[in-house]
């Protein structure tokens, strides 16, 4: 969010912004009913992923153009007939591309209109920058979105199945982890990964261990 | 149940009863129940019970270097953690699969929440349920008890290679001991209205988990436990108690239907876990009353499930679900502080003497 | 709030100019959706029909071709637009010389996670369902995935009787899923042991269907031979 006052970013720190330091997954923690509910598999996950970011490219673009001509009163209204309209857009694309994945994917595709990210790129940021600006920001977030799915997925897939984008990792003998691939495992797995991330950010802030007392008990 | 109080002149020194010290005798009350259950089912529970503990102590250590904590492995509560996890499994679950379930019984359930004393659910109990939807299958693939070569050698699905399918063990299971049928007395009711007996029971001749089926062992040990007030026995008497009446009511409306209480006691895992699960100290009320709504509850749950839900077993979800209740529990049966007014008259008199609002605190 | 592009004390923006904002959005946005519906019409309706074809061949071997049809109290007559009331859509396949090699339809029942939806082949001549494939279903893998897994299961629908009763109102036999190991007549299935829920599911579906569809249909079967 650009505060008035502090220097604006870059165009190479505007991508990077979403896919690391503010990725929507580990650290904003946002959308997360797609990302708990689709990401039983690698290809799930990505394809989910591509799809919220063609959105976000779509309707950032188009509320960064015309963000002088939207009146305040009526900015909420207008994002989301933009956003509404790329998700249409893609559920018809994604149809057309593969029937398979728009099965899998199934109502989470149409409930991108209501994933937060988009709204809130399109308020806090589209809404405030100029075209380029705004696109790289949302490239950089769709990208961290993918990422934090394909973290999910992968693992998912791998533990679930015994696979990674359908290749068998294990051969046939493999046992899969049926609580991978049900809603429990979604927890889990995206627990685990705050924890990593959390735990490497912690680690990076305070090199130094602070004494600890002694053991409560 | 009465409250002495002893009056004495000071210094009041008593020797303390260090949690070190209970814990150790919950292991010594174990060791008969995992050493009977060696001698059921043989070499393939004694390597479980092994190799489910040494997870469980590797867990904790991991977690203790990691959170940068001294180790309390000392403190034997992963050790039993281990044992209670072990005795829950079927004893020829596959050594590996043992494994993560102890590690994700110190993980989930007890480092996440900063170690022993602060974990909510019973540790044992989430490393079960963990394992329980993630190898549906093998979780519920018994093996004869007293089966004749069971000191010989393994049962083949003991030593499966990490992340494989254990082999298919019904051929085995039949060799092993004739007219075996690979269902648990629970399941043979509630799918084929087999009742099992009594004495079936008390002989140990039934299939189970590793350390479910020596009801009188069981109560003996939680005996011993009560007896030197290492347990609250209310916790057991309540569940007990609980999961009996409510039998008792079903078979009262249709005796043809259901089993008799008796059975309900000595089935499944309800013995162990009424004596050892549900009695975990930091997941169970600390109230009077809250022990025995606790107990009850769980009972009352567990029979539930039992009768109406689509598991043959339901031990493992009432507990966990009065372990998630316990704080609940404890907040509305706190006891009155001495000379507190009661809650209903506080509220009708400063329904009456609005004005004066402030006064009461 | 205040971006830098907007003015820190804004005026009532004028309804008028609401409006024609607005107004102007909703057309770009209408003509992005239709150019994006007309686009890919083509292809999702190939892609459609290659999925509808790939589930119908995999329970009736030996088809080439895939007709839907919709089978109601005034007869059979071929899909198009919505499905009335009363009436059940089935799909009919026929080979390369334009033989109707059989029949399928869905069916769906609750199994033990959510609906099991599956769909069968039934072939006219033997009056017998003969394949079972699975739509969909969230079963627990490793136990309820078996329904098209499990050889001994799927032998059940090689030749299951459907036969109607005499009076063509309903089947002589209602298809019935019997425990495992215990299946005595044509019409029954036998359950997979440790999946019974989902195994009953499945036949509850069929039965379903198979009840309601049949009937609508057999005294119309002439109608569909050689519809090529």
């Amino acid at each position: 969010m650009s505060i008035p006052g502090q220097k604006p970013l870059s165009n190479l720190e505007e991508l990077l912004e979403g896919v690391w330091k503010q990725n929507p997954v580990f650290v904003m923690v946002l959308g997360m009913c797609p990302t708990l509910a689709v990401s039983v598999s690698a290809m799930n996950a990505v394809s989910m992923g591509l799809a919220t970011t063609f959105v976000l490219l779509g309707s950032t673009l188009l509320v960064s153009l015309l963000r002088n001509v939207i009146p305040k009163e009526v900015r909420i209204a207008t994002y989301i007939l933009i956003i509404a309209t790329f998700v249409t857009v893609v559920d018809y694309l994604i149809q057309a591309i593969s029937l398979a994945v728009y099965d899998a994917l199934g109502a989470f595709i149409q409930l991108i209109v209501v994933n937060c990210i988009i709204l809130g790129r399109a308020e806090a940021h589209a809404s405030k920058n100029p075209p380029l600006k705004a696109v790289l920001n949302a490239l950089g977030m769709g990208v961290g979105f993918t990422l934090g799915l394909f973290a999910l997925g992968g693992v998912r897939e791998i533990l679930g199945a015994g696979k990674l984008f359908g290749i068998s990792l294990f051969g046939p003998d493999f046992q899969p982890w049926v609580v991978m691939v049900l809603p429990p495992g979604g927890f889990f797995v995206l627990g685990a990964w705050l924890l990593l991330f959390n735990w490497l950010n912690s680690r990076k802030a305070a090199p130094v261990k602070p004494v600890e007392g002694h053991a409560h008990v | 149940m009465t409250t002495r109080i002893e009056l004495r002149t000071s210094p009041h020194v008593v020797k303390g009863t260090s949690v070190e010290r209970i814990m150790f005798h919950v292991v010594l009350a174990l060791l008969p129940i995992a050493t009977f259950s060696v001698w059921q089912y043989g070499l393939s529970a004694l390597a479980l019970i092994v190799t489910v503990t040494l997870a469980c102590l590797g867990g904790e250590r991991l977690f203790n270097h990691l959170s940068g904590q001294q180790s309390t492995l000392s403190d034997w509560s992963a050790t039993i953690t281990g044992l209670l996890l072990a005795l829950t499994l079927p004893p020829a679950f596959p050594l590996w699969m043992g494994a993560v379930a102890g590690f994700a019984a110190i993980a989930l359930g007890k480092a996440l929440f900063g170690g022993i004393g602060y974990n909510v659910l019973n540790p044992a109990l989430v490393g079960r349920a963990f394992v329980q939807a993630a190898f549906p299958v093998a979780i519920t693939t018994w093996v004869p008890a007293f089966a004749p070569g069971r000191f010989g050698g393994f049962a083949p699905t003991t030593f499966t290679a990490p992340l494989m399918t254990p082999p298919d063990l019904s051929a085995w299971a039949k060799s092993a001991l004739d007219g075996f049928t690979g269902a648990t007395p629970l399941a043979r009711w509630k799918f084929d209205n087999v009742l099992a007996t009594p004495q079936d029971f008390l002989s140990g001749a039934v299939t189970a988990s590793a350390g479910e089926t020596s009801a009188i062992l069981i109560l003996l040990c939680g005996a011993y436990l009560a007896a030197r007030k290492f347990m609250d026995w209310r916790i057991p008497a309540a569940v007990l108690g609980g999961a009996a009446l409510t039998a008792l009511l079903f078979q009262m409306l249709d005796p043809a239907r259901y089993p008799d209480p008796l059975f309900v006691l000595l089935s499944g895992g309800l013995m162990l876990g009424a004596v050892f699960m549900a009695t975990d100290m930091a997941t169970s009320p600390v109230t009077p009353v809250g022990v025995w709504i606790y107990g009850a509850l769980i009972g009352v749950v567990t029979v539930m499930i039992r009768y109406f839900g689509g598991l043959t077993e339901g031990v493992m979800y009432a507990i966990l679900l009065g372990n998630a209740l316990a704080p609940l529990i404890d907040q509305v049966t706190q006891p009155r502080v001495f000379g507190e007014v009661k809650a209903k008259s506080v509220k009708a008199k400063s329904v009456r003497a609005k004005p004066l609002k402030g006064e009461k605190a | 709030m205040n971006a830098p592009s907007v003015p820190a004390s804004q005026p009532a923006t004028p309804g008028a100019a609401m409006i024609r904002t607005l107004g102007l959005v909703a057309t770009v946005c209408g003509i992005l959706i239709v150019t994006a519906y007309q686009g890919t019409l083509e292809s999702v309706a190939a892609n459609k029909k290659i999925a509808l074809e790939r589930a119908v061949f995999k329970v009736i071997p030996g088809a080439s071709s895939v007709k839907e049809f919709v089978a109601g109290t005034g007869g059979v007559r071929p899909a198009g637009g919505s499905v009335p009331e009363g009436a059940v859509k089935f799909y009919a396949a026929y080979d390369q010389a334009g033989v109707l090699k059989g029949l399928a339809a869905e069916g769906a029942a609750k199994g033990y996670a959510d609906t099991v939806r599956v769909l069968y082949a039934y072939d006219p001549e033997k009056q017998a369902i003969t394949g079972l494939g699975v739509v969909s279903m969230r079963e627990t893998p490793g136990i309820g995935d078996k329904i098209y897994t499990d050889a001994a299961f799927l032998k059940n629908f090689v030749a299951l009787d459907a036969k109607l009763g005499g009076d063509l109102k309903s089947l002589a036999n209602s298809i019935k899923v019997m425990k495992h190991g215990t299946r005595q007549n044509p019409w029954e299935i036998d359950a997979i042991a440790g999946a019974t829920v989902t195994s009953k599911a499945v036949g509850k579906g069929i039965n379903e269907s198979a009840q309601k569809l049949l009937p609508l249909l057999v005294p119309h079967l002439d109608t569909l031979q050689g519809g090529q």
